[in-house]
């Protein structure tokens, strides 16, 4: 069987983020290409933040994920050049983000704010609570109206 | 690159290595001790952000040097000699006070300085640099916020926070005196005293602090020369390189 990208590409939607398990790594738009030298599968990565303490697992389940599919000769790098911004993800990814009551991250908010969106009941009647929270990369706001703790992604973090 | 040059790079960015890594560290001692759960949260989340950028310096010098040098080999392997970390970081890390001082500090500093790195020469550099500086950014707000709550607080939080002043202010002088290594970075250290100056000016009159006037500078940090606190802080740092050689986990 000839291997193509598409092929690699299909595989890696099944590669999920340790953290908010509903994305895949494709959804979160944290794979910036696949590469095919001559046996070698590359998979070239870019973290969200830099500490993300998730990266190292993401590139041990990229492996594993094809491993099982059948390809042995891996490499994943890693580049930091563009850096992540939540507007690689995928409109699906931040659908199903909001669905799992993560307020998806807009791009006119360039950090944590005031007004950011509650994902379940819409309002944008919401104040900051906290800009760090469980993992590095979300922050805590409080919903006007629904008084729902709400969570959302750090925009650039 | 000429062999000199090649050096003053692979210095310069050890010297921001361990500089973000001791501060890791130093903030990584709250963990579990934050006078409540979110500010314990933050300013580990702070230590891991700072972690994160120290292993990007440590791989990019560990790719300059070759010889088998890793990213771990130059963190836990060096002497206290050899790291170029700044005083300021090195300093324990007294009450909240001074904890939140020296965060708000260095992360001034650091953002008007990443902002010059963003654009050097080095492109590796620049990328490291201009992906930090998102995260500076919060770092900047949540330490600015927290040194206007204490110093315009009770009388007990501004005392903490004038003492705080007090200890850390004479190892902010050697930020803007350029080492060796640093003088053909593209750096504009004048500019970047003049602009860390305003800020912390400005913030300081907002939480009803002064700038302290004509006080003495330390400095040696960059150039391995350092205060006793930072050998006791590579003990723990480095002991279990040091007692189970090339352990791995």
């Amino acid at each position: 069987m000839k291997t193509t990208k598409e092929a690699i590409w299909k595989i890696l939607e099944f590669v999920y983020d340790p953290e908010v398990p509903v994305l895949s790594i494709l959804d979160l738009g944290i794979v910036r290409d696949v590469k095919l030298n001559k046996d070698e599968v590359e998979v070239i990565i870019t973290p969200t933040y830099t500490g993300c303490p998730a990266m190292d697992m993401i590139s041990m389940d990229i492996k594993m994920k094809l491993l099982e599919n059948g390809f042995k000769n891996l490499k994943i790098t890693s580049v930091l050049s563009p850096a992540w911004t939540t507007d690689w993800m995928t409109e699906e990814g931040k659908r199903k983000l909001k669905e799992y009551g993560i307020s998806a991250p807009n791009k006119k908010f360039e950090i944590a704010t005031d007004g950011i969106e509650c994902p379940l009941c819409n309002s944008t009647n919401t104040k900051l609570k906290s800009e760090f929270g469980s993992t590095a990369c979300k922050a805590y706001t409080n919903a006007g109206i629904a008084k729902n703790l709400l969570i959302i992604l750090n925009a650039t973090n | 690159m000429g062999i000199i040059m090649e050096n003053r790079l692979t210095n310069f960015i050890l010297s921001i290595a361990d500089t973000t890594l001791i501060l890791a560290q130093r903030n990584a001692e709250w963990c579990g001790h934050g006078p409540i759960l979110e500010q314990d949260i933050a300013i580990t989340n702070i230590s891991l952000d700072l972690l994160g950028q120290s292993r990007n310096f440590y791989q990019y010098a560990a790719q300059i040097i070759g010889n088998n040098a890793t990213e771990d080999s130059l963190a836990y392997l060096r002497t206290e000699r050899e790291f170029k970390n700044l005083l300021l970081v090195e300093q324990p890390n007294g009450d909240w006070g001074q904890t939140i001082l020296r965060q708000y500090l260095f992360s001034q500093y650091q953002y008007l300085l990443f902002e010059q790195l963003q654009n050097n020469a080095d492109e590796q550099l620049a990328a490291i640099c201009t992906k930090a500086l998102k995260e500076i950014k919060y770092h900047v707000r949540w330490s600015s916020e927290w040194v206007v709550r204490l110093g315009d607080g009770t009388a007990e939080s501004k005392e903490r926070m004038l003492n705080a002043i007090d200890e850390l202010w004479s190892y902010t002088g050697e930020m803007f005196i350029p080492a060796e290594y640093e003088k053909e970075m593209g750096i504009d250290f004048n500019a970047l005293q003049n602009n860390w100056s305003a800020k912390v000016k400005a913030l300081f009159t907002e939480a009803t602090l002064s700038v302290p006037e004509n006080i003495y500078m330390q400095s040696g940090g960059k150039q391995g020369i350092h205060t006793e606190h930072l050998g006791l802080i590579l003990t723990e740092l480095q002991y279990v390189q040091r007692a189970y050689p090339n352990s791995q986990w």
